[in-house]
């Protein structure tokens, strides 16, 4: 079978990998690139596990095949901290103890992101409707969101 | 799964050569929110898939003849962005909002959701009520189409092989007019309309109703244009009589199937209840619209 070569930009860098068409973009972070950051929960696009921007718009990523993203850019997880220094969102996330097994909370640090980068002062409401295609099973979701609203706060200040 | 051709063309007139051209089962692929699923599901196996978000006209919002003319493969978040276009056609946002998550929204197209054909898809009630007209692309070149001939029954529309969606165009709205689009669902997010009710409506200077189309979702094979629920509205100030009137022709129009989602019978009394909560909200709209 021939595969497609694909050019694009992760997290700031260029990549190229080989991909034949029915592969997911999930599977190509994951298995190709070694970006094992972005979960598969579902595969069907109803959990937000796989959650990333593809030229700044939130998306999951099982429902987009490798080969779409030529000359597109793609933000994921491992791009969110600069080095060694937490985003807000991912220090409050600690902070108030918002996530338990974790496999959700990758996903869900991209989509707040992508909210307070439209929307710098959401209120409770419109973090929980942004986040409800994110699905957690342990947290019960009220620290999820308090964690996004003081990292909102904070970020404000700066 | 057996090997699958990925085209991307830049041009309508290449994807219309591809699409009807195929050996095999061809697919257009706009967000993929659905294909991809079946396809992962083994529901539906295409040789081939055409790409069509590289075509400049299907994926712009551009203003027409005092319209909007917004492209099949337009996502449904740049819609919801687009201030001007929410601002005109409020009611066709709400049914466009209601399609999945954020993420979700991110990729898939108002294109997809009426080519899908799912008779509970929730922006072909409003679409169907602003009277837009979609423009269509196939191997024996252009056609339009009002939105409701398109759906024919669930999974089955009445475009030809190798014809596409390529754009909807809403019309140029008349002063005093608002639209609407409220549906019936156990959650209020991530769900699928159990009913939907889509009202547009026109006052004029004195306030009374003088144009409407009302549209029904997942109440039969596919959404349902009721006349004798607009019938209902015309002429009148939209008062709680005519609310009423509107309510029982809407639930009088229905002929839903009973699923695990909603029984037959509490299917047609929700399509009243949301008709008229619809026309409701497009009311206070037209009031607000000068």
């Amino acid at each position: 079978m021939s595969k497609h070569h694909v050019t694009a930009t992760v997290n700031g860098d260029v990549v190229e990998f080989l991909c034949e068409t029915h592969r997911s973009l999930l599977d190509v972070l994951r298995d190709e690139l070694n970006l094992t950051g972005t979960k598969e929960g579902c595969g069907t696009g109803d959990c937000g596990a796989c959650s990333v921007t593809i030229d700044g718009r939130l998306t999951c990523s099982c429902l987009v095949l490798g080969v779409e993203v030529e000359g597109k850019a793609i933000e994921t997880i491992e791009g969110m901290a600069a080095g060694a220094v937490l985003h807000p969102l991912q220090r409050k996330f600690l902070e108030h103890a918002a996530l338990q097994c974790g496999i959700c909370t990758p996903g869900i640090l991209i989509a707040a992101r992508s909210l307070l980068e439209r929307n710098p002062d959401p209120t409770e409401e419109e973090v929980r409707y942004w986040l409800a295609g994110n699905l957690c099973r342990c947290t019960g979701y009220h620290k999820i969101v308090d964690a996004v609203l003081d990292a909102a706060r904070e970020m404000r200040r700066q | 799964m057996s090997e699958m051709r990925y085209e991307a063309p830049r041009t309508l007139a290449a994807a219309i050569a591809l699409l009807s051209g195929a050996n095999g089962q061809a697919s257009a692929l706009a967000g993929g929110t659905d294909l991809l699923i079946r396809m992962r599901a083994g529901s539906v196996e295409p040789a081939l898939l055409v790409d069509i978000k590289g075509i400049p006209e299907m994926t712009s919002i551009v203003a027409e003849n005092g319209g909007y003319r917004f492209g099949a493969a337009v996502p449904c978040m740049e819609l919801v962005e687009h201030e001007a276009f929410s601002t005109a056609w409020p009611g066709v946002i709400d049914g466009v909002k209601l399609i999945g998550s954020i993420q979700v929204k991110g990729r898939a197209t108002v294109g997809g959701n009426l080519c899908n054909a799912s008779p509970a898809a929730d922006s072909v009630p409003p679409l169907i009520a602003a009277g837009a007209v979609v423009g269509i692309v196939g191997p024996n070149g252009r056609r339009e189409s009002p939105v409701e001939n398109v759906v024919t029954g669930p999974g089955k529309t009445s475009l030809a092989k190798g014809e596409i969606v390529t754009s909807f165009l809403l019309p140029r709205r008349p002063p005093h007019s608002g639209d609407a689009y409220f549906r019936f669902t156990p959650r209020t997010e991530m769900d699928i309309a159990v009913v939907g009710a889509g009202v547009n409506l026109t006052l004029d200077d004195g306030g009374v109703c003088r144009q409407a189309r009302v549209c029904l979702g997942a109440v039969a094979e596919r959404a349902l244009l009721v006349p004798e629920a607009a019938a209902a509205l015309i002429g009148t100030r939209v008062d709680a009589a005519a609310l009423k009137r509107l309510a029982a022709a809407a639930s009088a129009a229905c002929r839903p199937i009973d699923d695990k989602r909603g029984t037959k019978e509490f299917r047609i009394k929700v399509a009243g209840v949301m008709a008229r909560r619809a026309a409701e909200m497009a009311l206070t709209r037209a009031r607000r619209k000068n």
